[in-house]
């Protein structure tokens, strides 16, 4: 039996509550039974800032795969994905500050200024803070248009987060560049040209198939 | 043997601790609910007390000394880490960047039989072999503090024997200004080595003084046993008021010679990694600060000595020159 669009997109949205709480269930879970290792600091803030960077580039990949696939019931996993993302780098953030840093401000000023992967990382929170703030549907009808073009930002973000990850890690930047390039892919087909393109194809390629669109 | 030297860096301690009477935290729990279980279950039934109780005994069989340390702190009175953790939390790109992965890819690491070359501008040039090496020189213990570049650090008691002892055997020339010392090369074992970011095998360097300092050893245990491969096995350098990747692994070459060594880092990174390494919160690392750094096992962060604390025995040898400079 065949879906429709309406049950489609209700199954995917549970699926991405699911899936975005998973981590935040382990750590949780971890936290309880002592399961970090010999660093859990080290440990958490990894596992809340990588969890933070996926959920991101996931959130960032929507439209490209509506664009590509015509995907279109994907299209609430934006938000949703988004908001889980933004919540990880707040407790990627409050790690930081909190647990790491013991909440001394000689310190973290002394970290954020010296450490540029601080700055970056902050610059991205700062960001994401507005954005997530504003991702009711009353602040979308209240800003109208403005709703838009302040989310466009998050490309920014996005940009900034994978920035942050290449300039943390010590050399090795497989994992990094990996984030980068499927980043860089994503902003790409969103690029008019690109875009119009990627819609003629797909249109082309629709009408040869004989597939609804 | 295990002899243990008075020196300025170390506290005496009249008491022997055995490790197994040391239990991590963790261990500590689980023997403590083992125990309760043990006494519950000695209530119940009639003859339950011959049950076993508490940890079996420290398997010694593979050690060249007894599973001990001779105290339980650093001079300056930090607890030493957990074995447990000193063995599962490593930084040895040759198997992993991850911590645990060395650890979990190592274990087929094979480190014996294993030599290590000397050689260069040398008087008596030399293959040693490992087991040699254990028994030719007395293997002193040595508690020092690990501190890594990504700021974080350990307090571990090695056990091994002064680089100098070694150097004093084959005599360097009066050419010899600087100690090269160069990793196994072995990617068939080592995954780490296939990776392209870095220019393998590990090298690293001393200024010959450095290398002849008191405090410098070539350790080849910890906690009184064998090192493990994801330690370094089978022998290693410690110099313990550098950063912790000055302290080369696995090594089987070591030369002498006259112009300075370029590590693996500095070639891979020269603008972040220079040939120093020194552990100094004064000279911060270009993308983070070094002023800070957190002890595994604690929570939080202390704030991080000059020359890893032992500036007053190694200080004399960078006496005029600019440390920020010299990185």
């Amino acid at each position: 039996m065949k879906l429709n669009r309406k049950r489609q997109t209700q199954l995917l949205r549970y699926a991405a509550h699911i899936g975005a709480l998973i981590p935040f269930i382990l750590l949780l879970w971890d936290w309880q039974t002592d399961g970090f290792g010999p660093d859990p600091i080290r440990e958490i803030t990894l596992r809340t800032g990588k969890t933070a960077i996926v959920l991101l580039v996931a959130s960032l990949a929507v439209t490209p795969l509506k664009l590509v696939f015509g995907w279109n019931q994907l299209h609430p996993l934006r938000r949703i994905l988004g908001v889980y993302a933004f919540g990880y780098v707040a407790l990627h953030l409050l790690t930081f500050v909190w647990l790491d840093y013991g909440l001394s401000w000689p310190l973290i000023q002394e970290a954020l200024f010296e450490k540029w992967y601080a700055l970056v990382g902050f610059a991205a929170f700062l960001i994401l803070l507005p954005l997530a703030l504003t991702s009711t549907q009353w602040s979308m009808k209240k800003l109208g248009k403005r709703w838009t073009v302040l989310h466009k930002w998050v490309y920014l973000a996005g940009i900034l987060a994978v920035l942050h990850y290449i300039l943390l890690v010590k050399q090795a930047y497989t994992q990094p560049f990996l984030f980068a390039v499927v980043l860089v892919l994503l902003l790409v087909v969103r690029l008019k040209p690109v875009r119009q393109q990627v819609i003629r194809w797909r249109r082309a390629f629709v009408k040869k198939n004989g597939l609804p669109a | 043997m295990l002899i243990k030297k008075r020196t300025g860096y170390e506290i005496p301690s009249s008491e022997i601790t055995p490790e197994h009477l040391y239990l991590s935290r963790r261990t500590f729990m689980k023997g403590a609910t083992l125990a309760a279980a043990g006494a519950l279950l000695a209530a119940c039934g009639p003859d339950m007390s011959s049950a076993p109780q508490g940890r079996a005994p420290v398997d010694d069989s593979v050690a060249p000394t007894p599973g001990s340390t001779s105290a339980q702190t650093d001079e300056l009175g930090d607890p030493l880490n957990d074995y447990e953790d000193i063995i599962t939390y490593n930084n040895y790109y040759e198997f992993s960047t991850d911590k645990d992965g060395p650890a979990k890819l190592s274990q087929n690491f094979k480190t014996s039989p294993w030599q290590v070359e000397v050689g260069g501008l040398v008087a008596n040039p030399g293959t040693y072999d490992i087991d040699d090496l254990r028994t030719k020189f007395d293997q002193e213990e040595r508690i020092y503090r690990l501190r890594c570049v990504e700021a974080w650090s350990m307090v571990i008691p090695w056990l091994g024997f002064p680089l100098s002892k070694l150097l004093n055997e084959v005599e360097p020339t009066a050419d010899a200004k600087y100690v090269r010392f160069e990793t196994i090369y072995d990617p068939a074992s080592m995954p780490g080595q296939k990776s392209p970011w870095f220019n393998w095998p590990y090298v690293e360097g001393l200024r010959l003084d450095e290398a002849m300092n008191e405090l410098t050893i070539l350790a080849t245990g910890l906690y009184g046993k064998d090192l493990l491969p994801q330690n370094g096995a089978p022998i290693r350098l410690m110099a313990p008021w550098k950063y912790g990747f000055k302290n080369i692994k696995s090594i089987v070459k070591i030369d002498l010679v006259a112009d300075m060594p370029t590590s693996l880092w500095m070639d891979s990174a020269p603008q972040e990694y220079g040939f120093y390494a020194n552990v100094n919160p004064d000279v911060p690392h270009p993308r983070w600060s070094q002023a800070s750094e957190r002890r595994i096992g604690e929570l939080g962060r202390r704030p991080t000595l000059k020359f890893n604390g032992y500036e007053e025995q190694v200080a004399y040898l960078y006496e005029g020159m600019d440390l920020k400079a010299n990185y």
